[in-house]
């Protein structure tokens, strides 16, 4: 410890301070969906359940959960499969090309998201293809791969290469080596992947607006609802469901990434 | 094994890529609103000639950079404090605690803070409570400089942390046994390493404000239009895709420029 005491409260209130930044928001937010006014004032005027139930009944939004389910569950699927063989690839084979296969798995999340959604419309567009589930999920599919694709290479990144080596000594063949060795190694990387991959396209709007057409997927609803404040107590309430609903996986994958020293055990 | 990604990134991404620019030196037919493949660089010109797409531009940029700058300033001793004086519960308990707003929702916080930020909103009641007057920041380029910063940050926070772990004590020691205090240490030693980190982080939040249209038309007002919002309505308002196109390639510039300088600071090797 190089730093004085002094030094050390400061940071330490100074952390303390952040964390009430980034949490009381999210805390408030969970407040409203209890008010019992469907006037949007703090401190909310008392407490309710009401419109959880009213949010549960309300067609539209259930239309737009699911078609948000089914497109962040496809997405996924396509995701876990790319990403998969992608960083597998650039993990095992010196090939040419290699580093430009790792910066355009990169490059749907580093440009902006307009950029990502502006180009899949005029692509729709000009190829008159009608926008639909598929085009949804052609956008999320874009960037989540880059997701399963960090946790997996990552996970291969950190094997020892002498595990598989072993395995082709002891008479495995590939597939075998692959089958015992290989995917038991990364198999909670792909589902932390997985995971994230979903919470990301579960709540995704900038890509999802140029792409969905004039279907609802659930955070566009909620976009909608706010521009045109409409159904604003249900708007609340349908947030924290999304909070929850993106926290459990996010939740998971993280304590299945956790250095747990599974490779070191085996 | 290469294939299935090659063909989506590099053939479906890549194709969407390139017609945009290229659709962004189109026309589209100020009668009919039919679409004409005729190369020109109309909607470029017309960018640079407009005093308001030039400021919208610049106000974009200008906030990506303010964003930028808040969240380093926020991030540096938090991360500080999380790598170097955090015992291991707590550094992972903070781990967490920057990972959960990372991942969860954009849009709902978005949306917090639109209701903290109305007039009859949680700031309000609590400047009230300590007795002061009311602010109208709602609405404002002030309240998207906040949202932006609060949205953003956990992308600075993780960089950050991790290229202030890496500095051995060693090098914290010797800087103090030679004489250096506390500050002389920290400017000297401790923030050149933390540089690579602070400009990994500025990738994230300066892309991510240069590409946002959401924030802007949540919280921003009358004034406060974003390169995104101008991209957005010209999709779906006026139907022009050519011009949205040529208006996209600003932020995508800027960006490239961007990456050009930061991987000169090594920024890359810290991620």
């Amino acid at each position: 410890m190089t730093e004085t005491r002094a030094t050390r409260l400061a940071l330490g209130l100074w952390t303390v301070l952040v964390l009430l930044f980034l949490f009381v928001p999210i805390a408030i937010i969970v407040v409203y969906a209890f008010n019992s006014s469907n006037i949007q004032s703090w401190p909310i005027a008392g407490w309710t359940t009401h419109w959880f139930g009213s949010a549960w009944r309300n067609q539209e939004i259930r239309d737009a959960f699911w078609l948000s389910i089914r497109a962040g569950l496809i997405a996924t699927g396509i995701a876990l499969l790319l990403g998969t063989l992608a960083s597998f690839a650039v993990h095992r084979f010196r090939f040419f090309g290699r580093e430009a296969i790792s910066f355009i798995v990169v490059l749907p999340i580093a440009l902006p998201g307009i950029i990502t959604g502006m180009a899949f419309n005029s692509l729709f567009v000009f190829g008159g293809i009608n926008f639909s589930l598929w085009t949804i999920v052609i956008g999320h599919a874009t960037f989540c791969i880059v997701i399963v694709y960090n946790n997996v290479i990552a996970r291969l990144r950190r094997t020892q290469t002498s595990l598989v080596e072993a395995s082709m000594d002891l008479g495995a063949d590939g597939l075998q080596t692959f089958r015992h060795v290989t995917l038991p190694v990364v198999s909670t990387a792909l589902v932390a992947g997985g995971l994230l991959a979903f919470a990301l396209s579960f709540d995704e709007v900038i890509v999802t607006t140029f792409t969905a057409g004039a279907q609802n997927t659930l955070p566009l609803w909620i976009f909608g609802s706010i521009r045109l404040g409409q159904h604003l107590p249900e708007v609340n309430v349908v947030v924290v469901a999304v909070i929850v609903l993106t926290l459990i996986p996010v939740i998971v994958a993280q304590r299945l990434t956790r250095d747990t020293g599974v490779l070191k055990r085996r | 094994m290469l294939a299935p990604p090659v063909v989506w990134l590099g053939v479906l991404y890549l194709a969407a890529l390139v017609l945009l620019f290229v659709a962004a030196f189109w026309k589209v037919d100020s009668f009919t609103g039919d679409l004409q493949h005729v190369w020109n660089v109309d909607n470029f010109t017309h960018i640079f000639q407009s005093s308001t797409y030039r400021a919208i531009a610049l106000r974009t940029i200008g906030i990506a950079a303010a964003v930028t700058i808040t969240d380093a300033l926020i991030a540096l001793p938090f991360a500080y404090f999380m790598a170097r004086i955090a015992g291991p519960r707590t550094r992972a308990m903070l781990f967490v605690a920057v990972m959960v707003p990372l991942w969860s929702s954009y849009l709902v916080r978005v949306y917090a803070w639109r209701l903290i930020l109305a007039h009859d909103g949680a700031l309000n009641w609590a400047l009230h409570g300590i007795g002061l007057p009311s602010v109208s920041v709602s609405y404002s380029n002030w309240a998207m400089w906040i949202v932006f910063s609060y949205i953003w940050l956990p992308f600075m926070i993780l960089p950050v942390y991790t290229a202030i772990e890496r500095i051995p004590d060693s090098l914290l020691e010797a800087s103090r046994d030679l004489g250096a205090r506390g500050a002389r240490t920290t400017r000297k030693v401790v923030l050149p390493l933390a540089l690579p980190g602070v400009v990994a982080g500025s990738i994230f939040t300066f892309s991510l404000t240069l590409g946002d249209y959401i924030t802007p038309k949540l919280v921003g007002g009358t004034g406060s239009q974003f390169i995104g919002n101008v991209v957005y309505d010209s999709v779906g308002v006026a139907n022009n895709i050519p011009f949205a196109a040529a208006y996209a390639t600003v932020p995508l510039v800027v960006m490239a420029a961007y990456l050009l300088l930061a991987r000169r600071s090594g920024a890359f090797e810290a991620l």
